[in-house]
């Protein structure tokens, strides 16, 4: 075969990859949207908080520091304690948990019964909010994210697939992980809302909402659990991106990306999160190798959104969602 | 006792009509148009215009135009960044083809352009709403501000990607380029906003404005009623492009001088003027006007007490107020969901009443 078939292949194998992190991002948006028909913009600054959150914890920042300084002279800035991985990502998983809380408490209590699009603003609101947050809490500077992932191309694969088609395929060991996670994700949330109680309750309330509460499920309950797990895929997505590109603030950006992948997949698909990510992924890879000759590069700007302005106009439901969307 | 609508007697049809039907309210409204016609311009600093009050009218434009078509005819857009950089691009290329035509026509010739794209990038509206329709004008976003980044022709194959405003005049004075002095900007700006906001507010008044109300309050029944949703819809889109249109070649013309798109027309600029429609009040024209002021006076205000006076370093300055506006969003939102218009409002009939509220 010529080696630009293989050029290509590997494109695509590393669309995938980044596909699947959009698909982790993708994740969280529909897990809130599910329960509670609200459509999260914040989830990117969400990834963005908790990464920072973590990295924070992890180095022994001090939150708040520069703010402190700023107010009361001093210069203070590390605890001077280095906390290992699984205890700062604990530390982390409490903060979200108690993010949640509070949004539920402060912001979507106020709102409920209010139209979609009230909703969505806020949490624009919110994704501002929580951008500014992180910033003031942790500082905006670039940072290091090091939880032990291995990082570096795969050997082992380089080595077998040039030993097959004598093509040294490059494919970072970051991304295989960050595939296993995601499987290992999806397959865990998928058990939790088929087989728990609590899972049964989330279900319950994504079906309809006066139902579920005329058999004793608590909704607000339901809804910090909700934005909590929501929370926890957005940690995982920002341990992911923060591994491979450092944390900082391009990080909420793919909040957006992750918006066609949702049209895409269907804004109700637990699956349809997975697949719409990985064809975005795909499809902005291929895309910009074949037409950058012709256009210019950096299409991967726009090329989502325009896939998803045809599927919009084509199947508005997307390829696995409900056909919930309202036709004009 | 001041403020009253007794013995205001009104003695035709056309009196009844006015849009300000109070007597205070319209001297009021008289009154600061005189002030920032005549007076602001005796003490205006180039600095003042340039930092503070020539911004602050051309995001009023945009919020207008946003307004019209989020707060009327119930249609989120998030390009309005993307269309800002149409109108810019649109001039840009106006004033370097024809270099003897008037600044005033190019402008409107660059809104007219930009409200052509805006119908272009309006169309799935008629398929899809709410923050699908979000995502699609999301689209026009980013394939706007690539066009104009990527393909030279747009630029005149500067090499550094740039445009820049050559000097134009109007009645002898220079308008545009490094020669053009504050005062004048600052009037010229003065007189599109004067105009178009009330071009605004006499086409919400009329039956255009109406049937993008209706579109907007339940696009079923008005189509039932006989409102045509696909006119509707795309002339809000249209005359809201115009709008967003002219601000940005205003932008780009008389308040940089020189631009590049990815730069002055990105994402952060669509959530600005959608902030400030939010903030100042949707469906309503004075809102524009406050959520313009809240928005472009608030961070220099922000800045120059947390910078300036408590000596706090830039960035963390830029951080909190970022929160800040976050936060605001979220308090408006719950509490007052028709924003700083409201609060006005309800100021009025309290005022109206006083001193005997019951």
């Amino acid at each position: 075969m010529p080696i630009e078939v293989f050029f290509a292949i590997e494109v695509a194998i590393n669309g995938l990859m980044a596909g699947v992190m959009y698909a982790l991002v993708a994740l969280g948006f529909v897990l809130i949207f599910k329960a509670s028909g609200i459509f999260n913009f914040a989830q990117g600054v969400m990834a963005l908080f908790a990464a920072l959150t973590l990295v924070g914890l992890q180095t022994g920042q001090i939150p708040f520091a520069h703010l402190i300084n700023a107010i009361f002279g001093t210069r203070m800035h590390h605890f001077g304690w280095d906390l290992p991985t699984i205890v700062a990502i604990i530390g982390t998983m409490a903060v979200m948990v108690l993010l949640a809380f509070l949004v539920e408490r402060l912001v979507l209590k106020h709102l409920v019964n209010q139209e979609p699009i009230i909703l969505f603003m806020a949490t624009i609101g919110l994704a501002y909010l929580l951008e500014g947050l992180g910033d003031v809490m942790w500082g905006a500077e670039v940072k290091q994210l090091d939880v032990g992932l291995p990082q570096g191309a795969s050997v082992w694969i380089g080595d077998t697939t040039y030993a097959l088609f004598g093509y040294d395929f490059f494919i970072d060991k970051l991304a295989l992980w960050a595939a296993g996670i995601a499987a290992v994700l999806v397959i865990g949330l998928t058990l939790f809302s088929q087989y728990t109680r609590q899972g049964r309750a989330l279900r319950a309330v994504a079906d309809d909402h006066q139902a579920a509460l005329s058999v004793g499920i608590s909704l607000r309950a339901i809804w910090v659990l909700t934005w909590s797990i929501a929370g926890f895929v957005a940690l995982v997505a920002g341990i992911m991106w923060g591994a491979s590109s450092g944390v900082q603030f391009s990080l909420s950006l793919i909040a957006l990306k992750a918006l066609p992948v949702l049209i895409l997949g269907g804004f109700t698909s637990i699956p349809g999160a997975i697949v719409g990510g990985l064809i975005i992924g795909v499809g902005e890879k291929l895309f910009d190798f074949f037409f950058q000759p012709i256009v210019g590069g950096a299409t991967e700007n726009w090329f989502a959104y325009m896939l998803a302005l045809v599927f919009l106009l084509f199947r508005p439901q997307g390829l696995f969602g409900e056909k919930i969307i309202e036709r004009v | 006792m001041i403020y009253r609508e007794a013995g205001d007697y009104k003695l035709t049809y056309g009196a009844d009509a006015q849009t300000f039907p109070i007597k205070g309210d319209r001297w009021a409204y008289w009154l600061a148009l005189a002030f920032a016609a005549a007076v602001v311009p005796l003490f205006l600093t180039d600095y003042l215009a340039f930092a503070l009050l020539v911004p602050f009218l051309i995001y009023v434009i945009a919020a207008l135009g946003l307004n019209l078509l989020l707060g009327y005819c119930g249609q989120l857009s998030l390009g309005t960044g993307g269309f800002m950089a149409v109108g810019a691009y649109a001039a840009f290329k106006l004033m370097t083809a024809f270099p003897g035509l008037n600044i005033v026509f190019v402008i409107i010739l660059a809104g007219l352009v930009t409200a052509a794209v805006g119908v272009l990038f309006g169309l799935p509206s008629l398929r899809i709403k709410g923050f699908y329709l979000a995502v699609a004008t999301l689209a026009a976003q980013f394939f706007l501000v690539w066009l104009f980044t990527r393909a030279p022709w747009f630029f005149n194959y500067s090499p550094t990607g740039m445009i820049t405003a050559p000097t134009r005049t109007l009645f002898g004075v220079p308008i545009t380029g490094p020669s053009a002095s504050g005062v004048s900007v600052y009037l010229f700006c003065l007189g599109f906003v004067v105009v178009l906001a009330w071009l605004a507010r006499n086409l919400t008044r009329g039956s255009l404005g109406r049937s993008w109300m209706a579109i907007r309050d339940m696009d079923i029944a008005a189509e039932i009623i006989g409102v045509n949703p696909l006119r509707a819809k795309l002339s809000a889109f249209a005359i809201s492009s115009f709008y967003v249109g002219i601000a940005g070649a205003l932008l780009f013309t008389v308040a940089l001088g020189a631009a590049e798109a990815s730069e002055a027309f990105g994402i952060d600029k669509s959530f600005l003027v959608l902030f400030m429609v939010i903030i100042g009040g949707l469906g309503s024209i004075l809102g524009a006007f406050i959520g313009a002021a809240f928005l472009i006076i608030g961070p220099v205000l922000l800045k120059l007490l947390l910078v300036n006076n408590l000596g706090w370093p830039t960035d963390l300055a830029a951080h909190v107020e970022v929160m800040i506006i976050g936060t605001l969003i979220l308090v408006f939102l719950i509490a007052e969901p028709h924003g700083l218009t409201a609060l006005w409002r309800t100021l009025k009939e309290k005022l109206r009443l006083w001193p005997f509220p019951y």
